[in-house]
């Protein structure tokens, strides 16, 4: 332990923790900007400078570890200046653009230029032009906005392992941008959105859905239909400051119907028909020794991931689309047909904590004659902002019921949105698929959690299967090279790109609460908990569309429809270059 | 034509870089994307990195060479003599942007920080050639002399091939 004292505090604290966490403990807020909780530090904005004795220069207090006897000053009159002059250079080369800017009253910069005072432009001078990035079909990237904090490139390369995007040129032409400029969509980018969680400012944002449905919802002809991911019910309630872990699945299906949604269907149904699906393909691989080990394929980021890095291992990848995809293909054919409903008209929107399902929404691969199977994608922020412009007062809605019958469905579906979440549902339903028995336990522990890998083994009858939950893309690259040479010892093996899952996606509301993640999760659990059916294989819904429609799980028609190919994209990128 | 460089470097060793990217310059006079992506593969790091670095570095340049070179000497006593001016008719004339190389790839317009010959400032430097005390009108007639002139870049490649 070491003693130091912070504005005449006296403060006990570890050896090596830096001056920020050492006054975080005693109550003292330390303003921030490049921080990232976790990640190397970089010291890059300066806007944590603080005071300390003997010293001659000012001390960034996110990267200086503490040590005995240290004296520290954090809110002299000196370090506020120092820090208001940071402030007002960093507002003046920034857009002045606060009212139209999609991240207006929920931005870093404009915090601090509240919190510090700035009232006047001091610095009036060149300021930086860089054109928009539109290229992706998830994402934008407005250099313009950005403050050089680096924020993105450390997620990109420090959690996630991508490495899309890096700082490049020098000086004032610094610029965090992709190889060559190029644009995300020729990028290594995957499309995760963890850098539009922070990112301080707008210059990391979603490619916004929002005309699109609005005129789609105007449209008398079009019969418009919303699912809802499960992982968007327990985060939406903190944009309208409901506590932290809050489920909101009642309000958010009124919400939707009042936006004027014919139909307001659950994602989490087509999550028990994927579990039917995928848990029936890792049987048959099993049985008749095909491509061994199976992946789970619900996550579009992952896809994107393997199909640019390691195309050849594509074919370890479950065929299954994902759950919102088999929602849309349903919708346009089971469901059209049932109601006598023309495909044409069905639009389809998904609300997703996500920003890469707006790429696939998108893919050529998913899509029913010529129809894609979903036609927009909102993510939670985006709805948020709909049911705004709306005057949907959020908080004081009633409690309303999904429809059916793609409405219904259990508590294995609940637990989609989660690291391991996946996982635990295909087990649930792939013992009684191959033993004829139900679990006693559904509870698996083992793969519950934040942790980077997660593995266990299941006695399923005679079979030990060896499976693993993978949480986060940074993750992964281990397990892709023991796959590639043949030492991998798992069977099956969950991957999600985000960390902790769809529930910190990177579609979910903006704040740098570090114990959301846990938070949001139990929501999920507690939705399984409280269900009465908690195996995909009891959905009562589930089991009429097989009989009335698939007949079978992996049945002709259900590949046609619930089913999709992938693509080498490593390759499309090299023949780019040529 | 690049692939020979990596036997003199271990693989997946990001210390490498800028060796790897010298040499891939003394190849082609630039660093074209294809060998970057190598480079990439070669030593395990993200493509964004390395062109972070290429372009960091002034050493660096990421489009080819024209055949001839012009630097310009933008250093203290160059500045105080006016080499603004001449930076400027010789952006007008080329009609290119310092660091840019024309379009008929004839020249590439650079700047220099010093270049070491302040007692006949303003210097203005082409392949090699030095035009001290250099007027705005002295130009086009600079220009003229090289138009016609052989190509730098085939000079290095001679280099290259006869040290083989």
């Amino acid at each position: 332990m070491v003693q130091l004292t912070i504005n005449n505090i006296k403060v006990n604290a570890e050896e090596g923790m830096t001056i920020l966490d050492a006054a975080k403990s005693v109550g003292i807020h330390i303003p921030t900007l490049c921080h990232l909780k976790n990640l190397s530090p970089s010291g890059a904005c300066r806007i944590c400078v603080v005071e300390v004795e003997g010293q001659r220069g000012l001390t960034p207090s996110c990267a200086f570890p503490v040590f005995e006897g240290m004296v520290v000053e954090t809110n002299s009159p000196r370090v506020r200046r120092a820090r208001k002059t940071i402030v007002e250079l960093l507002v003046e080369n920034h857009p002045q653009d606060c009212l139209i800017c999609v991240r207006n009253k929920n931005c870093e910069l404009q915090d601090l230029s509240e919190k510090y005072g700035i009232r006047e432009h001091r610095f009036a001078g060149e300021t930086k032009q860089h054109a928009i990035d539109i290229s992706s079909a998830s994402m934008e990237r407005d250099p313009a906005k950005c403050i050089l904090c680096g924020r993105c490139v450390r997620v990109c390369n420090e959690i996630q392992k991508v490495g899309a995007i890096d700082f490049t040129n020098r000086g004032f032409s610094s610029i965090v941008t992709t190889p060559y400029n190029k644009g995300l969509n020729v990028s290594d980018c995957i499309l995760c959105g963890q850098c539009i969680l922070v990112c301080p400012t707008a210059a990391l944002r979603e490619k916004s859905a929002l005309k699109d449905v609005a005129y789609a919802l105007q449209n008398k002809k079009k019969f418009t239909i919303a699912q809802v991911a499960p992982a968007v019910r327990a985060t939406i309630g903190e944009e309208y400051n409901m506590p932290l872990g809050t489920n909101a699945t009642g309000q958010l299906v009124t919400g939707l119907r009042r936006l004027g949604f014919d139909r307001v269907f659950d994602t989490n149904f087509a999550a028990d028909l994927t579990i039917m699906e995928e848990g029936t393909e890792l049987v048959n691989r099993i049985k008749n020794n095909k491509t061994m080990p199976m992946f789970t394929s619900c996550c579009p980021g992952w896809i994107k991931y393997v199909e640019q890095n390691k195309p050849s291992l594509l074919e370890h990848i479950s065929t299954c689309k994902s759950p919102h995809e088999m929602l849309g293909a349903i919708s346009k054919t089971y469901y059209a047909k049932k109601m006598g409903l023309d495909p044409n008209d069905i639009y389809v929107v998904s609300i997703m904590p996500c920003t890469v399902k707006k790429f696939e929404s998108g893919r050529p691969e998913l899509q029913e004659e010529h129809l894609n199977d979903v036609d927009a994608v909102l993510t939670t922020r985006e709805l948020v902002r709909y049911f705004k412009m709306a005057g949907i007062d959020f908080n004081d809605l009633p409690e309303d019921k999904f429809d059916n019958p793609l409405g219904e469905s259990t508590g294995a579906a609940a637990i989609f949105g989660t690291s391991g979440g996946v996982m635990e549902a295909a087990l649930r339903t792939a013992y009684k698929i191959i033993t004829g028995e139900e679990l006693d336990k559904l509870e698996f522990e083992d793969i519950r959690g934040l942790q980077g890998v997660k593995d266990c083994t299941v006695k399923v009858g005679d079979l030990d299967l060896h499976i693993a939950v993978v949480n986060g893309v940074g993750n992964v690259a281990p397990i892709l090279e023991q796959v590639e040479n043949g030492t991998c010892k798992y069977d099956f093996i969950e991957v999600m790109a985000c960390p902790g899952g769809c529930i910190n996606g990177g579609g979910q509301p903006i704040h740098n609460k570090p114990e959301k993640v846990q938070k949001r999760i139990k929501v999920l659990y507690e939705i399984d908990n409280e269900m009465v059916c908690r195996k995909s294989h009891e959905n009562e819904a589930v089991k009429t569309i097989y009989k009335e429609f698939f007949i079978a799980p992996n049945s002709h028609k259900a590949h046609e429809i619930l089913h999709t190919s992938y693509t080498d994209r490593k390759q499309l990128l090299k023949d780019k270059v040529g | 034509m690049h692939s020979h460089i990596f036997s003199n470097y271990p693989p997946k060793d990001k210390s490498n870089l800028i060796p790897l990217l010298q040499d891939v310059q003394n190849i082609y006079g630039f660093l074209p994307e294809t060998a970057l992506m190598d480079i990439s593969e070669f030593i395990g790091m993200p493509l964004s990195r390395i062109y972070g670095v290429a372009t960091f570095y002034n050493q660096f340049r990421l489009k080819p060479l024209g055949k001839n070179i012009i630097r310009v000497c933008r250093g203290t006593a160059c500045h105080v003599k006016g080499s603004a001016n001449l930076l400027f008719a010789l952006e007008n004339e080329l009609n290119c942007k310092a660091g840019e190389t024309t379009r008929d790839k004839t020249f590439t317009l650079e700047t220099v920080a010093c270049i070491g010959a302040c007692s006949i400032a303003p210097v203005i430097n082409v392949n090699g050639d030095y035009y001290g005390r250099a007027t705005v009108k002295d130009i086009p007639k600079i220009l003229k002399k090289y138009a016609s002139q052989t190509n730098s870049t085939e000079k290095i490649e001679e280099q290259i091939t006869s040290e083989k």
